[in-house]
């Protein structure tokens, strides 16, 4: 077991190293001279200068990795020039911004991805089934920024019963938070329950069909008890596989939602980031998110390696 | 009887407690100003600070030496008055007394002269350059300083209206050091509460504001949303009291809705079309660049009234130098020219490419891009074979800087006083120089410009450069934007002033 351990945590270090250098040179390829995005409008020749020194950017790019690197090491992600505040603290506080955003989209997808699979499955042919179908379509169809709009505008200009966009923190305000949340939630969810949908449905005929299931019929089970006690738990251990892989697709798709609702999270501060030429601000949310998908395979790894006694060999 | 008299007088002494609390409760209840910016402020430090949301927010926070009215007058506000010397090299200023910062500390001349060090002297202030003329500053009593130059300058006092004039705490700036932008502590009517980025910036009543009377809010909270649409929707449910940069499709729809206002202002900067005219390739091999005949037909190919309508749904004012129409100091002998395609034809025969090919590099903006389409169509009657290339802003800025490019739409944000939106564009050698454009003659007459203070003959020199440049066209000039600002029609005492920001003094919910 220490010796897999090893084994695994010797290779982490080689790959992370291989990301920095990854992240840091793609960032060079940016069109685009950051000391000018940076000077502001005036464009002060003293000011390029000075930046240009500051960030040593008029320096040869192994130096200037070696620099960034050893603030890395110490802990240190550097500071965004924009708004001067150490990157370490942005990313802490978009993270759960973020990761809230992703949860309750993921639940959303989840109910209504596998009530309408259930449904169109147990009523296969019917009008529900089409209706059902109609609504996957729909939902991988949508562009998210575009139902984004017009739920706020139904929502909150119309209607004037959530609010049409901003944060509140749970920790503050609970009902503001659930109410500035779920239309982004939704728009987030939607095309994810569709996929979800299609899956459900077709994983729930394959077991309404199987033996055990006309077996169960056979024996004069109630159909509610068989469809949601016997067919649909087995039914669902793909779809949950799907479920936890979705949530890093969900995590990639906030970017857009967060735009659009503004939303103060992970997406929004790294697209405003590479927009303004905040290199630091990129560097550090890319080499953080790497770090943090190269813990979790990790972690996966060990968990098989526990739970399968054939690896331990 | 006696219990009845005793009920009655239980229930008036209930009533009354309950009017006093419910009033008491009136009385504490926050009234917040809730504004919504286009974009995310930078650093809000008045010395390094960089973009035209930021000023909205000093606005509210950091009080300047001066201010701006609606003409574009200068008026006092921490100071109460000015006297240049004979020789135009320096300007004494009296500062208001009984002014403090919020930290409690007090605004004197002391405070001025660290304040004006400061900018001048920070590394990376980008203050430094509209300070450049200021050699020194001296303590003449506690309400008076005198800024020594070196040469007379005439945009001076309108610098000071904007970031150069904006004083914050000495003591706080010291003792935070380059983080001072993460908590600024300045003079303004309201202070620094919190920052959450991409989200809010909160500020809050300062009691000890010189003129508290004008302020009836107890806090401003300033939120960045992008989408403009998103933005209207913010204002039409409610959430946002005021919005800036409505768009202009929008205009027509919150027109019949009369719950909002709509206030529009002709900017004081301008949307142009640089030619590079003089920073080498592709600028020298290219017919627009190298021959100002083909620049004039390009000129003369715009129906800028027609552009204005398509590209900008009516809300710009057609224009034709680096001020608006509208200012004192446009140059009144060199007006709009009218669309002539024929006399553009026969300028490209003259210049032996009847048919040149353009590229029109163009930011990824959906109005730089409207804008480039219309002026694609149109320059192509005259016969312009107009390539357009969209580019990213920050790079297309890059590619300019560098000279690779042929022509280029960019919009200019403005300054109050015409030499901010001319000098740098235009000098010889200039930062903001895209065009490479260098005539000795202009470059002599816009420092003739920057060192007479009298307004008569400085409208005489622009009229000689505004025709001089017209010969060579670097730039073409096209219009200028409105700002348009949305608001509840509860909301009274906004002031117009053309460099678009939102002064929070007077203004009240009604």
């Amino acid at each position: 077991m220490l010796k897999y351990l090893l084994q695994r945590l010797a290779t982490i270090v080689p790959t992370l190293a291989f990301v920095s250098i990854l992240i840091f040179g793609l960032q060079q390829l940016l069109p685009g001279d950051p000391a000018l995005a940076l000077a502001g409008e005036e464009r002060d020749e003293e000011v390029i200068r000075y930046l240009r020194q500051k960030f040593h950017l008029d320096e040869p790019l192994p130096l200037r990795y070696w620099y960034w690197l050893s603030g890395v090491l110490h802990g240190d992600l550097g500071d965004s020039v924009r708004i001067q505040r150490p990157v370490t603290d942005l990313i802490l506080e978009k993270l759960p911004v973020t990761l809230q955003l992703a949860a309750m989209a993921i639940v959303i997808a989840l109910v209504i991805g596998i009530t309408a699979g259930v449904i169109a499955a147990v009523k296969k042919d019917t009008a529900w089934d089409y209706a059902a179908n109609v609504f996957a379509l729909w939902g991988l169809s949508t562009p998210n920024f575009w139902l984004g709009i017009l739920l706020i505008l139904l929502f909150a200009v119309q209607l004037g019963w959530l609010p049409a966009s901003g944060y509140v923190s749970p920790f503050e305000d609970l009902k503001g938070s659930l109410a500035a949340m779920i239309m982004p939630a939704f728009v987030l969810g939607n095309a994810f329950a569709a996929v979800l949908m299609r899956h459900t449905r077709s994983a729930m005929l394959q077991v309404l069909s199987s033996d055990y299931v006309r077996t169960a019929r056979a024996k004069g089970l109630d159909e509610r008890v068989v469809v949601l006690k016997h067919a649909l738990r087995n039914a669902l251990i793909p779809v949950i596989t799907l479920g936890a892989l979705g949530l890093g697709e969900l995590l990639g798709g906030a970017v857009l939602t967060e735009q659009v609702f503004t939303i103060p999270g992970f997406g929004k501060l790294i697209v405003d980031a590479v927009f303004n030429r905040d290199y630091s601000v990129v560097q550090g949310v890319v080499l953080f998110t790497a770090t943090v998908y190269i813990t979790l395979n990790l972690l996966a790894d060990l968990a098989y390696f526990l739970v399968n006694p054939r690896m331990r060999h | 009887m006696r219990r009845t008299v005793r009920l009655m007088r239980r229930t008036l002494l209930s009533c009354l407690l309950a009017v006093l609390v419910s009033a008491a409760g009136g009385a504490l209840a926050q009234s917040t100003l809730r504004i919504g910016l286009a974009e995310d402020p930078d650093v809000l430090d008045p010395t390094l600070a960089r973009t035209f949301v930021g000023r909205i927010v000093f606005a509210g926070l950091c009080d300047k030496l001066f201010d701006l009215d609606e003409k574009l007058n200068i008026v006092p506000q921490l100071a109460t008055s000015y006297e240049w010397s004979t020789d135009n090299k320096a300007l004494t200023i009296k500062l208001r007394p009984g002014v403090s910062f919020h930290d409690g500390e007090k605004m004197d001349a002391a405070a001025v002269k660290f304040n004006l060090e400061r900018h001048k002297n920070t590394a990376g202030s980008t203050r430094r350059s509209e300070l450049a003329p200021v050699a020194s500053v001296d303590v003449v009593d506690p309400l008076t300083v005198r800024l020594n130059l070196s040469a007379p300058f005439a945009p001076l006092l309108t610098v000071l209206t904007d970031r150069s004039g904006m004083m914050v705490s000495p003591k706080a700036a010291a003792a935070a050091g380059e983080k001072f932008g993460a908590k600024p502590v300045c003079s303004g009517p309201f202070r620094f509460v919190e920052r959450v980025a991409q989200d809010r910036i909160v500020l809050e009543r300062f009691p000890g504001y010189w003129n508290k009377d004008a302020i009836h809010f107890d806090r401003v909270v300033y939120q960045p949303i992008v989408d403009a649409t998103v933005r209207l929707a913010n204002l039409r449910s409610g959430q946002l009291d005021f919005i800036e940069r409505l768009a202009g499709s929008d205009v027509a729809g919150l027109k019949s809705d009369r719950r909002f206002k709509i206030d529009r202002i002709v900017e004081i900067g301008y949307q142009g079309i640089y030619f590079n005219v003089g920073k080498g390739e592709p600028g020298d091999k290219s017919p627009v660049g190298r021959d100002p005949r083909v620049r004039e037909a390009f000129e003369l190919a715009l129906d800028r009234a027609a552009l204005v309508k398509v590209a900008m749904d009516g809300e710009a004012q057609p224009g034709n130098q680096w001020v608006p129409p509208s200012n004192r100091y446009y140059a009144k002998n060199v007006p709009i020219p009218k669309r002539d395609v024929a006399k553009a034809k026969a300028l490209l025969a003259a210049a032996g490419v009847p048919n040149p090919s353009v590229t029109l590099m163009t930011p990824t903006t959906s109005d730089a891009q409207r804008i480039a389409q219309v002026v694609q169509s149109m320059a192509k009657e005259a016969g312009f074979d107009i390539k357009i290339q969209s580019t990213e802003f920050a790079s297309s800025l890059s590619l300019a800087d560098k000279g690779q490019y042929e022509a280029y739409v960019l919009a200019w944000s403005g300054r109050a006083d015409p030499d901010g939106n001319l000098q740098a564009h235009l000098g010889c050698k200039a930062p903001l120089n895209y065009s490479g454009y260098c005539n000795k003659e202009v470059d002599e007459l816009i420092n003739q410009s920057r060192t007479t203070l009298d307004p008569v003959q400085r409208v005489k020199l622009y009229e000689q450069i505004a025709a001089r440049v017209d010969k060579d066209r670097p730039i073409v000039f096209i219009f200028h934007r409105h700002w348009l600002w949305a608001h509840s029609a509860k909301l009274t005492g906004l002031r117009t002033v053309p460099d678009g920001l939102v002064r929070v003094q007077g203004l009240r919910m009604n």
